[in-house]
């Protein structure tokens, strides 16, 4: 009984996080496609077909043949969706760089720190997230307008004697995201570099390394699953973002985000938008898996 | 084999004043914070010597090492190698290399790029780098691992692959850390001969730490006996076993009995010591210590005698005692003898042969006894 029970409990474990992929992820997605596939309707829900079981079989079967890939080619006629796309992959992978240039000496510094002291800058790279986003969004604002802090600092210090415009710049996004997204960056690298064995750099130092040359040759290709984690984790959310464009760029900055969000609000097109959530996500999950895969097969090169 | 073997026999720099020490460690001591754990060490290595570091767990070996290495800067005292201090050279900079503890074979490397590694930081042209990789592989019996990744490896593997990566730059002394504290005995045994092979082979000064006597007698052509920073006796294997200099030496190399006692007189190379336990023993000693002095003489197991008869010199070097315990470990028995004083006495005898008749059995009632050359007198 007692064995059924634990078998049981076992079961469970391993259910949850399915159910949990099921109810939260996949579940959304095919209900997303489902109305990337349909067409809008000035009603509510505003977009058809809706099913409902009283056609019977035939009905649904019926209303089934009204899915069409019409709003995908929508899509592609209309430049300024490609755009959207382009411009915001190419603003989160600048992004993502330069919060893996500012992260990467972070994790390091940290990981080299004595032990007593890593947990307190642990601490210090995870407090921000204990005041809100959207505040700390707001307060760069402050800063970077052009009667903000920072433009009155440097004139005071005597740099500048025209504030700097870089709110509602391409700037201000750049330093929103690396600003949102440094943890993410910092905490893989750092994971990855204090779980390396110190004695290895010693060894690359004692066969003929300079510090530089073992760093390059031994602690930074280790570090290597980390700089990958972190950059997904910023570059994924990056590409969608929508609150650091809409508050700091400017009104000619186009990311998929903003585009997403004003077809679902402002034109209240649903299909749509959906369509172009799904693209998004396509654009974001091949390149992952692909490098998944990339790297399972070095991994099986070793053997 | 053989004439490397009189070669080998003959082969004591030390003991010869002209000749110059490769590696010289001065006075070094090594503090980290209040913690000495190195304390004003000297030590003189020669050139193609397998010179080991013996002592316990936590007593600076590894310290010691790693300042010849470079990892760790002597807070006083100067490393001379080769007639040049090497005070301020980086570890990169030095002609010895290392294999460590842990082994530290960089994990996104094969084999043989870990063995090609310190080559490639030399800018050796390509050719040349395979060559050397190959004869190294080779010499440590890996060639057919060349292209495995090193958690795909045994232990014994690894060890082969650190070895082979620390020898590939041909260093004029290799530094080794425990080589062999990774292996299981079988393998630890074989691995030393090897080791000693390879040293031989390759001609190089060897410098191995180790906290197993065994191993250290095994290979070693000196040892230096180290505890608490400080170096307590450097000497060959054998006169480290058969005269150690200290209590702590004589206690820490294999088995031993010390009796402890008084001078009663000092003459003409030997001295009479009368034991607290009532043994008037009478033995070598090149020292003549006062009368009255304390001294303690140490005998090994394997050099005392068991008779039921007392031998022609009782009482003196003799004592009686009944058999406590006996262990019998196939090539030799071990037997614990309780004197009437109540200290026990280890003796050893080889078993020579297959079967004894009326062998010696447990609470029998017998007498050791000892030569007058059979121990040394123990300065403290
Ligand atoms: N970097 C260090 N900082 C502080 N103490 C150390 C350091 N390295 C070694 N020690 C201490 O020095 C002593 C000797 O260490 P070590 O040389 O590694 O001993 P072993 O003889 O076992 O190799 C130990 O007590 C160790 O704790
Ligand atoms: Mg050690």
């Amino acid at each position: 009984m007692a064995k059924l029970a634990s078998a049981l409990v076992s079961r469970l474990v391993i259910i949850i996080p399915y159910a949990w992929l099921l109810f939260f992820f996949l579940i959304p997605f095919f209900i997303v496609f489902r109305i990337s596939l349909s067409q809008t309707a000035v009603a509510m829900p505003p977009y058809m077909p809706v099913f409902d079981l009283a056609g019977g079989l035939s009905g649904i079967m019926e209303k089934l043949g009204e899915f069409s890939l019409d709003n995908y080619v929508w899509l592609t006629e209309d430049v300024l969706y490609f755009n959207a796309y382009v411009s915001s992959v190419v603003i989160a992978a600048i992004s993502t760089f330069l919060t893996l240039l500012i992260g990467y000496p972070i994790a390091y510094g940290m990981a080299k720190a004595p032990r007593s002291l890593r947990p307190t800058l642990l601490m210090m790279v995870i407090l921000p997230f204990w005041t809100s986003f959207l505040i700390r969004v707001y307060a760069w604002i402050a800063i970077l307008k052009p009667e903000g802090l920072l433009n009155q600092f440097l004139s005071a210090v005597g740099l500048i004697d025209q504030p700097l415009i870089i709110l509602n710049t391409n700037a201000a996004i750049y330093i929103g995201i690396v600003y949102s997204y440094l943890p993410f960056m910092v905490l893989p690298i750092y994971s990855a570099l204090e779980k390396m064995d110190h004695s290895l750099t010693e060894a690359a130092q004692d066969l003929g390394c300079t510090p530089a040359a073992a760093f390059w040759r031994v602690t930074f290709p280790l570090s290597l699953p980390g700089v990958v984690a972190g950059c997904l984790l910023v570059f994924i959310p990056a590409v969608g973002e929508f609150v650091i464009p809409d508050l700091l760029g400017g009104s000619e900055t186009l990311m998929i985000g903003k585009t997403l969000w004003s077809e679902f609000n402002s034109n209240r097109d649903w299909p749509v938008s959906s369509a172009v959530a799904i693209i998004l996500l396509m654009i974001l999950v091949i390149p992952i898996v692909y490098f998944q895969n990339i790297q399972a097969k070095a991994d099986d090169e070793g053997r | 084999m053989k004439s490397l073997g009189s070669i080998r026999r003959s082969f004591a720099p030390w003991a010869d004043p002209a000749s110059k020490p490769f590696i010289s460690v001065k006075n070094v001591t090594k503090k980290f914070g209040d913690f000495t754990a190195v304390d004003d060490l000297s030590l003189n290595i020669y050139t193609r010597e397998f010179f080991a570091l013996l002592g316990a767990s936590g007593c600076g070996k590894s310290t010691l090492l790693r300042m010849l290495a470079g990892f760790e800067q002597p807070t006083s005292g100067e490393i001379i190698l080769d007639g040049q201090s090497l005070a301020g050279i980086p570890p990169y900079r030095r002609p010895v290399n290392m294999m460590f503890q842990s082994y530290a074979l960089f994990p996104h490397m094969t084999v043989e790029n870990n063995v090609a590694f310190g080559l490639k930081q030399d800018g050796m042209p390509k050719a040349d780098i395979a060559e050397r990789v190959a004869q190294m592989l080779k010499l440590v019996k890996l060639e057919k691992f060349a292209k495995r990744k090193p958690h795909h490896l045994s232990g014994g593997q690894r060890q082969r692959v650190a070895l082979a990566r620390s020898l590939a730059k041909r260093p004029k002394v290799l530094l080794l850390d425990e080589p062999l504290g990774a292996l299981d005995k079988k393998l630890r045994e074989e691995t030393q001969f090897e080791l000693m092979d390879l040293q031989q082979e390759l001609g190089l000064t060897f410098v191995v730490v180790t906290h197993d006597q065994e191993e250290a007698m095994t290979m070693a052509d000196r040892i230096a006996v180290m505890s608490h920073g400080k170096v307590v006796q450097v000497a060959t294997p054998a006169e480290i076993y058969e005269a150690p200099n200290s209590r702590f030496v004589a206690d820490f190399i294999g088995d031993v009995n010390i009796f402890d006692g008084k001078v009663i007189s000092a003459e003409d190379g030997y001295i009479r010591v009368e034991t607290t336990g009532g043994i008037p023993v009478r033995m070598a000693s090149p020292d003549k210590p006062g009368n009255g002095a304390t001294a303690a003489v140490a005998i090994r197991p394997e050099k005392i005698r068991i008779g039921r008869q007392p031998p022609a010199h009782a009482p003196v070097n003799a004592a009686e005692g009944e058999i406590w315990d006996i262990g019998y470990l196939g090539d030799m028995t071990v037997f614990h003898i309780r004197l009437k004083d109540g200290k026990v006495i280890k003796a050893s005898s080889l078993n020579a042969v297959r079967a004894v008749e009326d062998p010696l059995g447990y609470d029998q009632q017998v007498w050791i006894s000892f030569g007058e050359d059979a121990g040394v007198v123990l300065k403290d």
